[in-house]
């Protein structure tokens, strides 16, 4: 169906649904790349004018992607709750804007409507909305996960620790996981991404996490972000897995281009909550998956089919909340300029997805990051951390002074999780802070170790890595 | 990794503890045990934060200038001249990378003129993502590779530089010159740890339309990676196995020793 408006006497028509939704968002050099942007301001304010027009039921009734050819879209069609959709369908997404702003709409409101929310309803929404909207709305949500521990209560922010190494040395990989324990960070978490994707490294890197948990009594789960097919190998030959990692994207193509279907989330799935039941650990939930998204993915692999990055990304979040992850989180300045050009691409981009999934049920965090060639810088990051702390974001990576070493690529560190902790008075996951102060990292609810150097735990760090080697 | 940490290294620590910690630190180029103020860094770390990451930016911002970068007599003996890829700026560059996979009329006349078509072997240099990393790394590297594959007794073409070039430019050179193997040495996108990373991709008879799966690549050629000698070997005996299979990229052996999926560093193609 076709769309318009006028805007100063000038105006503006939109094919259809996809091209109305592309050109109401804003300035993103990925929607640029696929020439499906707005040409002019004027054109973008047209194309929001009209989208604020268009009822939820239209949008669920025009998929921007045919279900016959995509089954990211029938997941969509096959899991939308049409009887929490009846007090929300007539609404046009400018009072569905306003719905979700108002104070009485709360958080076991928005609670109940999260399946009837689809992806691109939550993508036009954000398209409506300002960055302190984003902000606000998001606030009002809390998703709790759990698996070791508990995760994304309301005053708790949780860090992942992200000690990865450049050639998976088991060694550096473990100091930089005890340095970042030693700041309170590893709750959501300890995730490394393998530099060598080959089973063998996986496994190794499983085992040795899984002693250095195990040896220092932290309640915290790990994941090595290798390819799924990799991991459930690794998981074959003996390897334990809490988290089982997934970068995922919002379309079937884009999926197939990462080597994965649904069906391969799916089947992925049951054999760890089935190796779960095996394992002598004391679980405290079922939450077993971990996945990454980031706007631009569908566009680089050429399987964005015409459909903007957001609203690609909004929908990577229905293929997330179809498996009861643990985390996900986007990964929002790793891409390249040509997606989102600068700071300001990067911010409103890392918003908008922390936005999107809280709606949609998500346990949301954010690797905010930024790469070298992008215009943005550690000052970018730390204000993105503190407008998305503000929102309530579920969890930030720890990485060793925000540099890895691996994946060359600057993100948040342990300083900036103790910092936000600080700044916003939150706690890390409750059974982690117990740990946290039984081992004398945290004092009365904070962090409050003053010599990391001469902690016990580098001493019991000898021990893992023999054991490790002689694996 | 930077010379003057901030860390507590006089804090007294047990010995054996001590013993592991300059060990295990020894292992990684990570940033670590670095101390805090309050909840941020200590201002030595933040400095060399601010520094190492001017490097990097810097890398990415230098435009590459074949004399000051290569020297003039490298220049002269390897007759090296530079054409541009549609790519006006290096913010234009940066934003849409298409531009820097082709070239314009001017430098295909250019390129065509100069250059003998039909070669064994066609270097290309490219500035990449790194500016910095061509100028440390070619000098030594593009040598090497010249007398090694006269070694073979491999026609060598004219090797030309490219201002603005993304990996997709191989396709071009393909259809200009018809070499059999073309060698394209590029600067990557620069890290903290380094903004001098170069690589070699190569590809086969390489035409329009091929992708990342037609093409091989040797990374990681910078000083605390692979050194130039080694790079060059790897570079000859890839290109003889090219040679002999009549094919590149995913049919033949030396690949990617394996890459990070997840948060794929994405490279600069």
């Amino acid at each position: 169906m076709p769309y318009q408006s006028t805007v100063r006497g000038e105006r503006f028509a939109f094919a259809d649904l996809r091209e109305l939704l592309a050109k109401a968002n804003e300035e993103k050099s990925g929607d640029e790349l696929a020439e499906i942007a707005a040409a002019s301001q004027r054109e973008r304010v047209a194309a929001k004018r009209a989208l604020a027009e268009v009822t939820l039921a239209e949008i669920l009734a025009n998929p921007v992607i045919d279900p016959d050819n995509d089954e990211v879209s029938r997941l969509i069609v096959d899991s939308h709750d049409a009887a929490a959709f009846a007090e929300l369908a007539n609404l046009t997404v400018g009072e569905f804007r306003e719905w979700l702003l108002d104070d009485a709409t709360d958080e076991a409101k928005l609670h109940d409507v999260r399946w009837a929310i689809t992806p691109e309803m939550a993508a036009a929404a954000a398209k409506l909305m300002s960055n302190k909207d984003l902000v606000l709305v998001a606030a009002k949500i809390r998703n709790v996960t759990r698996l070791r521990n508990t995760l994304g209560q309301r005053c708790v922010l949780a860090i992942r620790l992200q000690p990865n190494h450049p050639a998976d040395d088991l060694g550096g990989i473990l100091l930089s996981a005890v340095d970042g324990l030693l700041y309170g960070t590893g709750d959501a978490v300890i995730g490394v991404n393998p530099a060598i994707e080959s089973v063998d490294t996986v496994a190794s890197i499983l085992h040795a996490l899984d002693r250095l948990i195990g040896v220092s009594g932290a309640p915290t789960q790990h994941c090595c972000l290798a390819h799924i097919t990799t991991q459930l190998a690794a998981l074959e030959r003996g390897a334990p897995i809490d988290l089982l990692f997934q970068s995922v994207a919002g379309t079937e193509a884009a999926n197939a281009s990462f080597g994965i279907s649904l069906a391969t989330l799916r089947e992925g799935r049951e054999r760890v909550l089935e190796h779960h039941q095996r394992r002598d650990v004391a679980w405290v939930g079922q939450n077993v998956m971990y996945f990454e998204t980031g706007q631009g993915s569908a566009l680089s692999a050429d399987a964005h089919q015409g459909v903007d990055q957001l609203t690609c990304e909004a929908r990577a979040y229905a293929v997330a909340r179809a498996f009861d992850p643990l985390l996900v989180n986007t990964v929002v300045g790793f891409i390249g300029p040509e997606y989102l050009l600068d700071e300001r691409q990067i911010t409103r981009a890392g918003l908008e997805d922390h936005f999107m999934g809280k709606l949609l049920g998500l346990p949301m965090g954010c690797d905010v990051c930024y790469t070298n060639h992008a215009a943005a810088d550690q000052n970018s990051v730390e204000n993105l951390l503190v407008l998305l702390t503000a929102a309530g974001c579920n969890y930030f990576m720890g990485v060793p002074c925000g540099d890895d070493v691996m994946l060359s690529y600057q993100s948040t560190s342990y300083h900036d999780g103790a910092a936000m902790r600080k700044l916003f008075g939150l706690s890390p996951a409750p059974e982690f802070l117990a740990w946290l102060e039984q081992r004398g990292i945290f004092a009365d609810g904070q962090l409050s170790l003053a010599e990391p150097a001469s902690h016990p735990l580098l001493g019991q760090l000898e021990s893992v890595l023999a054991d490790s080697s002689a694996n | 990794m930077s010379k003057k940490s901030s860390i507590n290294r006089d804090a007294p620590l047990p010995a054996v503890a001590a013993k592991a910690l300059a060990a295990l630190r020894a292992r990684t180029p990570a940033r670590l045990v670095v101390g805090r103020a309050g909840p941020s860094y200590r201002t030595a770390t933040q400095l060399e934060l601010r520094e190492d990451h001017a490097a990097a930016v810097d890398a990415v911002q230098t435009e590459m200038d074949l004399v000051r970068d290569f020297g003039q007599e490298l220049v002269d003996a390897c007759e090296l001249f530079e054409v541009r890829t549609l790519a006006e700026s290096k913010a234009e560059y940066l934003k849409r990378p298409q531009l820097g996979r082709q070239f314009g009329p001017e430098a295909q006349a250019a390129i065509r003129e100069q250059c003998p078509g039909n070669v064994d072997l066609q270097i290309a240099i490219g500035d990449g993502l790194s500016a910095a990393a061509v100028a440390t790394g070619v000098p030594a590297l593009l040598p090497l590779v010249i007398d090694g594959a006269q070694q073979h007794g491999w026609s060598v073409g004219r090797t030309f530089a490219i201002r603005y070039c993304r990996v997709g430019i191989l396709n071009e050179i393909g259809e200009l010159l018809a070499p059999r193997v073309v060698v394209l040495l590029v600067g990557e996108r620069p890290g903290l740890v380094t903004a001098e990373s170069l690589s070699a991709y190569m590809a086969f008879r390489p035409r329009r339309g091929h992708t990342d799966a037609e093409r091989n690549l040797i990374s990681n050629i910078h000083a605390r990676g692979i050194p130039p000698q080694r790079a060059a070997e790897r570079i000859l005996a890839l290109a003889a196995q090219m040679m002999q299979a009549e094919t590149s990229g995913v049919a033949i052996k030396e690949q990617l020793p394996g890459q990070a999926i997840g948060k794929q560093a994405p490279r600069i193609s």
